[in-house]
This record gives C-alpha cells, structure tokens and sequence, in this order.
C-alpha cells in the first residue's frame, strides 16, 4: 500500500517537475510533509545528501525518501515512478513527435511556465529560510529567531556572494556544504 | 547487443561521476558523445539539450533516454537510462541504511544543522541564478513575484495549493497570451488590408 503510495506521488512529482533538481524541490516538499513521510529538517538533510552524492537529484531524492519510507521495495519503486514520465516522454518525442517542441503554441506554454519554476524555487527558498533561521512555519507562530542559524547563514551568504566576485564562479554546492557542516560543529557541538 | 552495453556502461559511468545535478552532466555528455565517439552531430546535440531542459523531468534522465533511442531505439534508451540510474541508487541506497544510525552521532547532528542552513542557502541561489538570467519581460517578472508570494502565503496561512496548480496556471497563460498576441496581428494586417 505504501509503495503504491510512494509511486503515485514520484510519478506525479516525474511528470509535472519542469527545469531541472530544484525545480521539483517545492513539490517533493509539499508531498512528503503532506504524507507525514519527512519533517522538514529530515527533508533539507536529504537534500543535503542528494546534492553531494552523484546523479540526478531527483533519482537521489526518490530513493531516498523510498528507502526510509518502505525499504528497498520502497527505494526501487520510487525511483522507477519518478524516472518512468520522462522515459515515455522522450520516447514519444523522439520517436514520434520529433518537430513537437518547434510548434509555436509549445514554446508558448513553456515560456508561460519557466518564470513560475523560478518563483517557486524562490518561494520554497523563503519558506525553508524562514522556518530554519526564525522558526515561523506557520503565522500563528511567534518569532524565535535562532541566531546561530542566522549567523551561519550570514557568513554563507557573505562567502558565495564574495567568492563569485573574486574567483566569477559560483561555490561548488559540496564546498557549500562542508563549509556549513563545518560551522554547524562550531556553532551547534559545544551548547 | 554490444553498441547496447556500451551504452549501458557510458551512462554508468557518466552517471557515477555527475555531481551537482543535470547541467553538469551535459558536459559530461557532450564530452563523450561528440567530442570522443562521434556518436552525434553538435547540432543534433544541440537539438537534445534543448529537448531535454524543455520536458518535465530531471534532465539527466531525459537526456539519457533520448541518447539511447538515438543510438539503439527502445532496447538502447532502456539502457542507459538504468545505467544512468544505477550509480545513484545503489549510493543512496546503502547510505540510507546508515544514515539513521549516522545522525545519532553528536558532531554530526552538530554538522547537520549547519548544513540545513547550507542547503536553504544553496536553493535561494539557484533560484537567484535563474532569475538573472531570466528575460526581464513584464510577464516574466509578475509570474516570479506572484507565484513567490502565492507559495509563501499558502505556506504561512496553511492552505493547500499544490505547486502543480501553479505551473498549469502558468502553461495556460503562456498559452493564451500567445493566442491573444496572434489575434491582434491578425486584426492589424485585416486593418492594413
């Protein structure tokens, strides 16, 4: 039951995720909150894992979430849901519709949709800042601002935004993430 | 049968070596398909990557199955989009077993909490990337706005709006701006005329 589950919701996460990783991060967030699957800070350590681990973060995110849901039975489905849509889209786009993506009215619909995958990982963004470094989920909570978080986060911002100056690249997103899992023993071991 | 392993073993290996997600993989790609093998034209690569960023999906995924099927048909995209997954899920795999057991050490539930901020830190600025180099058409930037705003709200008065709403919203307006913009050509040459 819960495969059958976990595949509905990667296939459906699959098949509308447009733009690449962060793309599908507000849906998975929503599914997987709204399962009761991960909490939200088990949802960014996932993350965290799938971003410094080889392929696709989406493969990565699916059988994770797969795994500590069902086991390998759990893993195995989920990757195939989430990996399945894009497999018979490519195949019907090479093998049948090859012009499909010159007509006019696809290109509308896809310009139509490229800035809201911007504003939803922006949203998602604004979201995870606020519940981490305030912990404001919802407006019913009271502002407990975490100032070791928001330190990090202030130092982190301050070294990507400084390092893309000098060096015109951005962090490698592992460079990121050891930095942070540096200060997170600095700031969060000895309390 | 043979060109069908090599596929397979390509995109293992490919897939073995990407970090950080589909567009680094394309390099990887291009590297292997054009530049060593010959396997495709630039312009056909081209073509592909276009496809691929276009279609939902990660764009790892698609870019292997539509290389599959360019080089072997059905059995070829098969291929190397299991061998493009493979790597992942075997790596994902073990270290779910462990990753339980994993957070229970004290530094590194320490580290972890720097790294949920790290991670916040790394969407907002995939996010702030895409949004530089987005046309800034005024479409363009109601959508990011809007659609920002929509999803922070919901969040924050806890209604349910799934994101999925948000992109067929989106596909429908680009839709119907096109249509409205044809029309008006349309009644401009009918005037001229």
């Amino acid at each position: 039951m819960i495969c059958l589950r976990l595949f509905f919701t990667f296939l459906k996460i699959g098949a509308v995720s447009f733009g690449g990783g962060y793309g599908m991060i507000s849906l998975i967030r929503e599914e997987v909150l709204s399962h009761g699957w991960l909490t939200e800070e088990q949802l960014l350590r996932f993350i965290a894992v799938s971003e410094s681990t080889p392929g696709p973060i989406a493969v990565n995110m699916a059988t994770f979430i797969g795994s500590s849901q069902a086991g390998f039975a759990g893993a195995l489905i989920s990757t195939f849901g989430v990996v399945l849509p894009s497999f018979i889209i490519i195949l019907l786009i090479s093998a049948l519709l090859k012009k499909v993506m010159k007509y006019a009215g696809v290109q509308a619909a896809l310009n139509g949709i490229r800035p809201v995958i911007t504003g939803l990982i922006l949203g998602t963004a604004l979201i995870l800042l606020l519940s981490s470094a305030a912990n404001i989920k919802t407006i019913h909570d009271s502002v407990l601002l975490d100032w070791k978080a928001g330190a990090i986060l202030v130092i982190l911002f301050i070294a990507s935004t400084g390092y893309y100056k000098f060096r015109k690249k951005t962090f490698s997103p592992i460079l990121l993430l050891l930095l942070s899992g540096i200060m997170g023993v600095l700031f969060f071991l000895f309390e | 049968m043979k060109k069908i392993w090599n596929l397979f073993f390509i995109m293992l290996k490919i897939g073995l070596f990407t970090f950080g997600g589909g567009y680094a993989m394309i390099a990887l790609l291009e590297n292997e398909f054009v530049s060593r093998r010959r396997w495709m034209q630039a312009d056909e690569f081209a073509d592909m990557v276009a496809i691929a960023e276009s279609t939902p999906g990660p764009i790892a995924i698609n870019a292997a199955t539509y290389i599959g099927y360019q080089q072997n048909g059905v059995p070829g995209s098969a291929a190397a989009t299991i061998g493009v997954c493979i790597p992942s899920f075997i790596i994902i795999f073990l270290i779910s077993l462990f990753f339980d057991a994993f957070q229970q050490i004290q530094w590194v539930a320490a580290a972890f909490k720097g790294i949920q901020v790290g991670v916040v830190v790394l969407i907002l600025s995939a996010g702030l990337k895409i949004l530089r180099q987005m046309r800034k058409t005024i479409y363009n930037i109601a959508c990011v706005c809007l659609t920002t705003a929509g999803l922070v709200l919901c969040s924050l008065f806890a209604v349910n709006f799934s994101s999925i709403f948000y992109i067929l919203i989106g596909a429908v307006l680009g839709l119907s701006i096109y249509f409205v913009k044809r029309l008006c050509k349309a009644g401009k040459t009918e005037v001229k005329k």
